[in-house]
């Protein structure tokens, strides 16, 4: 393979805890090495430029079904927007929800190489992963969801961890999976019925069981199980005025769990997109932000992650297994309303929506999403995100860069608010001269997603024995610039490597990669109740059969496969 | 010794089922006997063992008879009618698997190609009519372990879907439905006293094209406002009393088929369906379906879904994805001569098209990619019979919930044939030389 020496950029690095200072990064056989240990590598003048690792994203929705329905119902979204292929790249469109070949594109244009699919319907997974194939470049996973699965919801009412644990591993391995995803607890089973579970102690339909005993137990199991990642949780309630106070009561079901993974991280809960968690007040004419309390909360516990679900002012396309909340959000803006409830797994909605600087509440939540990140004490917990369609499209993030980096970027924004005096009372962002400098920026886009998946092994760095993922930005920290300059910077990177293999050249993508699919293997002691129950639901419920469950073969045709043992 | 293969996947209609058992001999060539398929099902396998089949591909000559070509000069011709083609029509791709699909995709996408699949002159309007207002879904083991309303409209299972009504919808035991069919309400609204029709608790035998009033008029009477005496035919005490017994379910489904989605009223039927089902959903929990025809229709629209953003009716002419239907479906665009060569995969235009359309593909250069004879090999210059997928070939379709499940290879294809993604990609690899890209 091909050996380059990345020369005289600004290194921004939180692994090797390089904060700017000029450096050369050594690329060989698709990791990080010495510089020594490069022998006739090709040159890259980065000079006046700044080095970062690739980016992770550890929260999107990219691929599989919901995101499909998102592309087939909204033909609107790529009104203008379709680009004919040219070189090696293919046909694309769409903006909110982008075409699975754009979907690589767009990410690798902004740094981008590894992205996680946040929430994947286990019997859809074949879906998922035909799309993740489809998406060039990247590395990717994706999460399954648990926390309405009845498998989980009967184990966990008797408190069964070594028999959640058996199915989760076995899950995993059905449907190629990468972590644990929770998406309102209880409350899409409800939704099942045209019911939601509004608080963490609100008993699910006939399971009588609680939403805090899934939460509990779905961190317990996976702690038993030492995965990658820790349990990745959307908690119930999202969206809703006064909501806080079940996001609370959910970081504090993580209270006393001490982390057992062999992969680095440090936290037992990551919660995602908690902007559209964190709303005080009791209706949307006195909503306001709790940021200051979520962020309290988080930063005096460190076994809690979080990304931000960072609102960008556009029109988008919101998609979630939160059933009920998708219902919820159609009643409110009137707009068209899929809805896909999957048997025994899980549900999901999608429903377009503008988020207008015009509307008091969608300018609140954006002050909220900066605030979080804004009021972080340590950016390796605190992750950029939009949630991706939901609170805005990925390719927004080099300017969350600008609002997070600059305070006249934000004051510019907030005086263009057409509510602007409302939502400054709401908020606590006009009073924040906080500006994140870019060793931060790569904490929370890089080094910490990275740690968070237990993959700090891999990516989010440049350290040597890493992956060889590194982006070049035309920015040069050291002259002066003004905000929209780091927007346009970061959303068109000037050179890309991924494992080693160069991407983009000079803002041309030249190479389609070799884009790997992660999942975890975690092998368990033999369990025959679990599998006994297995056979049975497959037998009696599902409508497929259990051997035309299992995804494997040409799905992952370049898996990289992490192997977990939990049978001690 | 025979060998028997379980958890087959039967490729034959949209209800997808994965239970079938088929008896194949020894040596793997042979496919004797298959078990719980319904008589369509059944047939689709025991066909792939005619032994007539045509297993080479053919081309039609000046006189009309068929002369037998070799696989790779099929391939030369595929790819030198498509790449001289201003605007080539790659039409079908429902009765083949999502592998082949995407091969297809990038045959379009280098010859600009107009991409449509058999919901253009089947389903095709609901998917309009769920870009107008969404589409409130589940998958059909919620049906099956939940619903107690079960109403099907303009669509006729019992013969069209043989299996749907005991695996899914009518009579199935499931988790919260252990009473069967008798714990469940059945209506059936449909001009005709069907098979279905006769097995529904209740059934609305609705004046022919007048489905729309229907349907709104349930949406008036879920509101308690009055309704004129008759509506489409039906007493307004009836119309009522089924709009009380939906709201009054736990669970209500709707499936729907052709006989809403293609008369009067359209893609405009089928948005009224959908408010319906959104009205329901004030009241109790309601999902409404598309009873999609081919085994991998919805497949089809996925893929392309995922790789242009559209999910039929994809023109690919001018570089990049566009889509409008009414321009760029099959039948405007042959009628209005806007194409000049037809390429078909997995569908049989010839026997569901308009005359007038079959006309034009007969008189364009044209090829039929298809493992039976049928009207579109007939009227088609070139056929190339291909192994069948699902009996002989596996890959991945998409049920009518757009569940993917892999179907299954049971038996060997007859010695020498190609399957539909082998013999697209050398189309494409010939394309490929021939536009030096």
């Amino acid at each position: 393979m091909a050996e380059f020496l990345i020369k005289n950029g600004f290194v921004f690095d939180p692994i090797l805890g390089i904060k700017g200072d000029v450096a050369d990064i050594a690329i060989k056989d698709g990791k990080i090495v010495e510089t020594s240990a490069v022998t006739k590598p090709k040159i890259i003048d980065a000079s006046g430029k700044t080095v970062m690792a690739g980016g992770v994203d550890i929260h999107a929705h990219v691929a599989g079904p919901k995101v499909n329905i998102g592309r087939n119902f909204r033909p609107e979204d790529k009104l203008f927007n379709c680009t004919p292929g040219h070189g090696i790249e293919r046909m694309q469109g769409g903006f909110s929800v982008p075409t699975t070949i754009r979907t690589g594109y767009n990410y690798a244009r902004m740094g981008y190489t590894t992205v996680m699919e946040a929430a994947m319907p286990p019997l859809y997974a074949r879906h998922t992963h035909e799309e993740m194939r489809d998406t060039p470049i990247l590395d990717q996973g994706a999460y399954p969801v648990f926390g309405n699965n009845w498998f989980v919801l009967e184990y966990l009412k008797n408190h069964e961890i070594e028999n959640t644990a058996a199915y989760i591993a076995w899950l995993l391995r059905a449907t190629k999976g990468y972590a644990v995803k929770v998406v309102n607890p209880g409350g899409t089973e409800a939704w099942a019925w045209g019911l939601n579970c509004d608080n963490v102690h609100d008993p699910v339909p006939y399971f009588d069981i609680t939403p805090a005993q899934i939460i509990k137990g779905l961190i317990e199991a996976n702690e038993y199980l030492g995965l990658p990642h820790s349990m990745h949780m959307h908690a119930n309630n999202l969206g809703n005025p006064g909501n806080y106070t079940t996001t609370l009561d959910s970081f504090k079901l993580s209270e006393g769990i001490k982390p057992n993974s062999k992969f680095g991280r440090d936290q037992v809960m990551h919660h995602t997109h908690v902007q559209f968690h964190s709303y005080g007040g009791d209706s949307w004419a006195n909503v306001e932000s709790k940021a200051k309390e979520i962020m309290g909360y988080v930063n005096s516990h460190d076994n809690i992650t979080i990304d931000m679900g960072q609102v960008t002012l556009d029109e988008t396309t919101t998609m979630t297994a939160d059933g009920p909340f998708e219902h919820h959000l159609t009643e409110l803006n009137h707009l068209k309303w899929a809805n896909a409830d999957v048997e025994l797994e899980t549900g999901s909605g999608v429903v377009p929506y503008v988020y207008s600087p015009n509307i008091k509440v969608c300018a609140i939540q954006w002050c909220i999403g900066l605030e979080l990140a804004l009021l972080a004490k340590d950016p390796m917990r605190v992750f950029m995100t939009t949630d991706h369609p939901n609170a805005g499209p990925f390719i927004r993030y080099p300017r969350i860069m600008k609002w997070l980096m600059s305070q006249e970027a934000r004051e510019q924004q907030i005086d263009a608010f057409k509510h602007k005096d409302k939502v400054v009372d709401a908020t606590n962002l006009a009073g924040i001269d906080r500006e994140l400098d870019l060793y931060e920026i790569a904490q929370m886009t890089r080094a910490g997603p990275a740690k968070s998946l237990g993959l700090a092994h891999m990516y989010g760095g440049l350290a040597p024995g890493l992956e060889a993922d590194v982006a070049v930005f035309d920015f040069n920290p050291n002259e002066s610039y003004v905000p929209d300059d780091i927007e346009n910077a970061f959303s068109n990177a000037r050179h890309l490597f991924k494992a080693g293999v160069q991407i983009i050249s000079d803002h041309e993508i030249v190479s389609n990669g070799n884009k790997r699919t992660l999942w975890v293997n975690a092998r368990v002691n033999e369990n025959p109740q679990v599998m006994r129950d297995v056979k049975e639901k497959f037998l009696r419920y599902y409508t497929v059969t259990l051997n035309n469950y299992e995804v494997s073969g040409h799905y992952l045709p370049n898996p990289y496969v992490i192997e977990v043992d939990a049978t001690q | 010794m025979t060998k028997t293969v379980t958890d087959v996947v039967c490729p034959f209609c949209g209800t997808l089922c994965d239970d079938l058992e088929v008896v194949v001999s020894d040596d793997g060539k042979k496919l004797l006997e298959v078990y719980n398929a319904c008589a369509i099902g059944a047939e689709k396998f025991l066909h792939s063992q005619a032994k007539d089949r045509i297993t080479r591909p053919r081309m039609r000559q000046e006189d009309g008879s068929w002369k037998e070509i070799s696989y790779d000069e099929a391939a030369d011709y595929t790819a030198r009618m498509l790449a001289d083609a201003k605007k080539p029509l790659m039409y079908g791709w429902s009765s083949t698997n999502c592998e082949a699909q995407s091969v297809g995709s990038e045959i379009g996408e280098a010859v600009g190609a107009v991409m449509d699949n058999t919901a253009t002159v089947c389903h095709g309007t609901s998917l309009i009519a769920v870009q107008d207002i969404g589409i409130p879904s589940c998958t059909l083991g919620e049906v099956k372990n939940r619903a107690d309303r079960i109403l099907f409209w303009g669509c006729n299972p019992a013969h069209a879907h043989p299996r749907h009504m005991s695996r899914y919808s009518i009579f199935p035991r499931g988790f919260f439905t252990g009473k069967g069919h008798t714990g469940r309400k059945v209506i059936v609204v449909d001009p005709r006293v069907t098979d279905t029709a006769r097995v529904a608790d209740v059934h609305l035998q609705i004046e022919q094209g007048h489905d729309y009033e229907l349907l709104d008029a349930l949406r008036v009477a879920f509101k308690g406002e009055q309704l004129p005496d008759v509506v489409a035919g039906i007493p307004k005490a009836k119309i009522y009393e089924v709009a009380e017994t939906l709201k009054s379910g736990r669970f209500a489904i709707i499936f729907f088929g052709m006989g809403v989605t293609q008369s009067i009223g359209k893609n405009h039927n089928i948005d009224a369906a959908i408010a319906v089902t959104r009205d329901l959903n004030e009241y109790t929990k309601a999902a409404i379906m598309p009873m999609r025809g081919h085994y991998n229709v919805t497949g089809s629209g996925q893929v392309w879904g995922w790789q242009f953003g559209f999910p039929f009716a994809v023109d690919l002419s001018r570089g990049f994805a566009r889509y409008n239907p009414g321009e760029t479906t099959s039948n405007d665009l042959l009628r209005r001569d806007e194409v000049d060569a037809v390429f078909v995969l997995g569908s049989d235009p010839g026997a569901h098209f308009p005359f007038s359309s079959v006309r034009k593909i007969y008189d364009l250069p044209s090829v039929a990619v298809e493992p039976h004879e049928t009207p579109t090999t007939e009227i088609c210059k070139v056929h190339v019979p291909v192994a069948f997928v699902g009996v002989e070939v596996g890959g991945c379709a998409y049920r009518m919930d757009n569940v993917p499940i892999e179907t299954r290879k049971v038996v060997d294809a007859p010695e020498g044939m190609m399957t539909d993604e082998e013999f697209l990609k050398s189309v494409l690899m010939r394309v490929r030389e021939i536009k030096g890209v």
